[in-house]
């Protein structure tokens, strides 16, 4: 580092590393170890409630956690801002999820 | 009592062989009974840099599949008691690695009367990976300042608390240690590198030390002599406070901040 190095603000992207690391390595530790069926049963999940709410497919999270010596399955849907109950649906009609709106 | 220490990382070029023979060569001058095992079929390096790859007959593969006695493919080190090495196989795929072969290649070398076996694990978290981590009392996470070396090292740790015969077996877990190489004091200060508090922050592992970054590294791989040999660099103190640190000694840290420099320097560069 020299006398014109003095001159150049310095560019701090070690702070930047740093953030980008921490939310990337929080969300593969919760992937990490996650059960390969979960995927599918999100799908599966989303449809049952599809039958009976309108829901954003972009809304839904489904986690595993750890927490002392039990799993904890969490499921977390937003419901749409004009959500109201649908009518029940005919049991046997193939189940489509609305778009998001 | 012996101990089966992996030195792993998930990323490549971070530092795992080199570290493995200072480890190695820093271990068995203190007087203890040491053997560095290269798990990196395929690819073996680490004889090149402990400077023995004219003196290698047979290897792990060979020994494995019975084609060969541990003593024979065992390699003793010429210059300094207590060293040895056993060489992974040139020719052979990692798939000639399998769990029973490799307990008990560990347990001859325990009854061998070695005190320290260090595995210097392949890169990547495939198979050959794995079989070096499984036995593993302790590992070294060799881990470069650098956002895809911390990353790697993360799903290492992940590996090692999972797919680990102590964590399939329910024992205690693998004690794991951090040690930050090509680590440069000077661009941390300038907030161009992660620092040791940030990688530690994000890893949230014990810590072992920082390798400085040094030419010295090179000059000793282009001599095949581990570079702790040549005492009076940088690099050299770091891995034998490293050692001591490993082998249960305090040792304050060094080579982490910046060195103060003079007037005249700090305005000419």
């Amino acid at each position: 580092m020299g006398f014109l190095d003095y001159f150049k603000r310095s560019s701090q992207s070690a702070a930047v590393a740093k953030d980008r690391l921490q939310i990337i390595v929080a969300r593969e530790r919760t992937v990490k170890g996650a059960p390969d069926y979960l995927p599918q049963l999100q799908q599966e999940l989303l449809q049952v409630i599809a039958k009976y709410e309108l829901i954003d497919l972009g809304q839904v999270t489904v986690n595993v956690d750890k927490s002392g010596g039990c799993e904890v399955l969490e499921l977390n849907v937003v419901l749409s801002a004009n959500a109201k109950p649908k009518p029940p649906a005919d049991p046997v009609a193939p189940v489509v999820a609305p778009a998001s709106p | 009592m012996s101990k089966i220490v992996v030195v792993t990382s998930g990323k490549g070029g971070v530092g795992k062989t080199t570290t493995s023979a200072n480890i190695a060569t820093g271990i068995a001058l203190t007087g203890k009974k040491t053997i560095a095992i290269d798990f990196d079929v395929g690819l073996r390096n680490l004889d090149l840099i402990m400077g023995v790859e004219r003196r290698v007959i047979y290897d792990l593969v060979n020994v494995i599949k019975g084609e060969a006695k541990l003593q024979q493919a065992i390699i003793r080190d010429k210059h300094i008691e207590n060293l040895y090495m056993l060489p992974a196989s040139q020719t052979r795929d990692k798939d000639a690695l399998d769990p029973e072969g490799i307990a008990r290649v560990l347990e001859d070398l325990k009854q061998m009367g070695f005190e320290y076996i260090i595995c210097d694990s392949p890169a990547g978290i495939e198979k050959g990976a794995q079989m070096a981590m499984y036995f593993a009392d302790e590992a070294i996470v060799v881990t470069n300042p650098e956002v895809s070396s911390v990353r790697d090292s993360d799903r290492v740790l992940g590996l090692l608390a999972a797919k680990t015969s102590r964590a399939e077996q329910g024992g205690d877990p693998i004690k794991t240690h951090l040690l930050l190489t090509r680590y440069s004091p000077a661009q941390v200060a300038r907030g161009e590198m992660l620092s040791v508090g940030d990688v530690l922050e994000i890893l949230g592992i014990p810590f072992l030390g920082v390798i400085p970054e040094s030419k010295a590294v090179l000059q000793a791989s282009n001599k095949g002599a581990p570079v702790i040999l040549d005492e009076l660099t940088e690099v050299a103190q770091a891995y034998r406070d490293v050692v001591y640190r490993f082998l249960g000694e305090e040792r304050p840290h060094r080579f982490i901040e910046q060195e103060k420099r003079g007037f005249l320097k700090r305005i000419f560069g």
